[in-house]
């Protein structure tokens, strides 16, 4: 386990290095690092200032380490646009972003698990097979134009949703959130809903795989033959241990609904950290790009080995290893 | 023709399927014969025509009778600029999946091969790339990079090639124990030539369907980034940008700028989608449906 741990941390070291390495040559050396670095409407000798700040006369391996120590630092420099600094920019942003991710996730699970229980206790049934069909749509229609239709319908046609924006925001814990006032909550449901539409599809296909699975089971046949309720046993035998796979994916997905919310995030214009990347690339804001990639790339190497843990403690069977088959 | 259609007949879906794929892949190559006007050539456009809902009747000497599918705010014929917006779309979806196919391919084929330290290096690369989402290795390529046509085809080769990858190794390492490689071998054969003419026509079946389902996704993948104005240049219409530009006259009820592009796109990725789910179970009779 130990060894594990170590090897596991040292892979994720590397891979952050790596990108640090690649968002470094292409940002900082394929451009004119001057025109990057410096706002246009510098004078002459801030731009004297700056080159000598950030060490540009120095070889390219020496930027790169002062490069990484202010990384290590937290200092990715001043975002060009606001003028404050690219990463408190990021962290002002990641509230909204994170609640859109957990209120679809929420929405992936509670409703991912009973259709998908449902559809695999009735694989034949029209329902079951009609649950299936609009998780292999959700599969395949991509996020942004769902997000198009339902903008479509529910804010242009019915008029029932606001578009855009966050609504009312609320305090809990000193972090703003949308979803404790109607308003806000009216304003989250469209987007959290679009985002958690692929993780829904996905939830429903494993929840459904599961159930056929663990209802061949001899322990689930002896539990019907005992005379258990069909309630029961579909609740406490076949969901219990078809938890342990949607539990994994779900801990590996939360990562990739952060980076996907970038497209929710523009579509409903949330002001989210997402929204700011794009608001940035086309802006050519690069410090905060780069603040932005390399939080997220960071987030997610600590999802990964987070969720890899938690896979050895919540199963017992599986045994941690570095070869991944 | 009655070939395909009868490998196809078991599902009516999968028949309609197949000949949406068809029209759509006719339409794109045909689109500057068919299309009603070249949206491109400014001349053929007029503002005054800008914003006609679907159906309206074009001013004189448009080179088209009716909008059938509307116009967008410079006056373009919406159909023409769906057909031409598909072929972009699909060149960019195929070059960069055969792109991918050949880099993968040939990877795997040599992490299957050779094995040992090389094996090891390529799929801790690929599962390193495997644990991103795609979307987000996209993103950062694009934002390095910038825009442009040649530059979204390298992020989506990024994305792809480690899925090639992998099938092809799980599939070159069951065949390279057989015996015909053996053959191949003893006979003095050079690798490269036991690689690609006697291991990879084996590793193919599998590598098909995951290819056709890719260029859906790279199709999907390039609509998104486009959509988001990180993708394509405005020079190279593709769906999604086409959806991009109705997005802002959808709030105003002008929705068929952005949704006949819309539906063109879902058409073109569910389409693909049902056909390389058939595919599969052609290529592998086994996993036949009951």
């Amino acid at each position: 386990m130990l060894v594990f741990l170590l090897r596991r941390l040292l892979q994720s070291g590397v891979v952050l290095l790596v990108m640090s390495l690649l968002v470094f040559v292409g940002i900082y050396a394929i451009g004119n690092p001057v025109d990057i670095l410096i706002s246009p409407e510098a004078d002459q000798a801030e731009i004297a200032r700056t080159i000598a700040a950030f060490g540009l006369d120095q070889p390219l391996w020496t930027q790169y380490l002062i490069y990484l120590q202010q990384a290590v630092r937290g200092n990715f420099g001043n975002s060009f646009v606001h003028g404050t600094p690219a990463l408190a920019l990021i962290v002002q942003r990641l509230p909204a972003t994170l609640e859109l991710a957990c209120v679809a996730l929420i929405l992936a699970v509670s409703l991912g698990i009973p259709l998908g229980l449902w559809a695999g206790l009735r694989p034949a049934s029209k329902s079951g097979r009609a649950i299936m069909g609009l998780s292999i749509l959700g599969f395949s229609l991509p996020t942004f134009w769902v997000g198009l239709m339902l903008i479509m319908l529910f804010s242009v046609q019915l008029g029932w949703l606001p578009s855009n924006g966050r609504g009312a925001t609320t305090e809990l814990l000193g972090v703003p959130v949308s979803f404790l006032s109607w308003d806000g909550f009216k304003h989250l449901l469209m987007p959290a809903a679009n985002l958690a539409l692929f993780k829904i599809s996905l939830v429903i296909r494993l929840t459904r795989a599961g159930t056929q699975e663990a209802l061949l089971q001899d322990y689930v046949r002896f539990a019907r033959a005992k005379g258990l309720r069909s309630a029961r046993v579909v609740f406490v035998h076949v969901l219990k241990n078809i938890l342990i796979p949607i539990v994994t994916v779900i801990g590996l997905e939360f990562g990739s609904l952060i980076a996907f919310a970038v497209v929710t995030e523009s579509i409903f214009a949330w002001p989210g950290m997402g929204k700011l990347l794009i608001e940035s690339i086309n802006l050519l804001d690069r410090p905060v790009v780069v603040a932005y990639l390399l939080t997220v790339v960071a987030l997610f190497v600590v999802i990964n080995l987070v969720v890899d843990i938690l896979y050895s403690l919540l199963d017992p069977r599986i045994r941690l290893s570095d070869q991944a088959d | 023709m009655k070939i395909l259609l009868d490998a196809f007949s078991p599902s009516w879906v999968e028949r309609c399927a197949l000949l949406v794929l068809i029209a759509l892949l006719l339409g794109a190559l045909a689109a500057p014969l068919i299309s009603p006007q070249n949206p491109y050539d400014l001349a053929q456009l007029s503002l005054s025509d800008g914003r006609l809902p679907p159906g309206s009747a074009a001013s004189a000497g448009q080179g088209v009778q009716r909008y059938w599918l509307g116009s967008d705010d410079q006056g373009r014929d919406m159909l023409s600029a769906i057909l031409y917006g598909l072929r972009i779309s699909l060149l960019v979806g195929l070059s960069s999946t055969l792109l991918a196919l050949a880099f993968g391919l040939s990877l795997g084929l040599m992490a299957g091969y050779f094995g040992g330290r090389l094996d090891s290096l390529i799929m801790r690369l690929a599962d390193i790339q495997l644990s991103f989402p795609a979307i987000l290795i996209a993103l950062i390529l694009l934002a390095v990079l910038g825009q442009g046509v040649g530059k979204i085809v390298t992020a989506l080769f990024a994305v792809q090639w480690a899925y090639y990858a992998r099938t092809t190794r799980s599939a070159a390492l069951v065949e390279r124990r057989k015996d015909y490689i053996e053959a191949a071998r003893l006979l003095g054969l050079s690798t490269p030539r036991i690689l690609f003419r006697h291991l990879l026509p084996n590793c193919l079946p599998p590598l098909i369907v995951v290819a056709a389902l890719q260029v859906a996704a790279a199709i999907s993948l390039e609509a998104t980034l486009s959509f988001l104005g990180i993708g394509l240049p405005i020079t190279e219409p593709s769906l999604g940008l086409l959806i991009a530009n109705g997005f802002q006259y959808l709030l105003a009820g002008n929705y068929w700028i952005s949704f006949f592009p819309g539906i063109a796109l879902v058409l073109l990725i569910v389409a693909i989608n049902l056909v390389a789910d058939r595919l599969r179970d052609i290529i592998n009779p086994r996993l036949q449906k009951q």
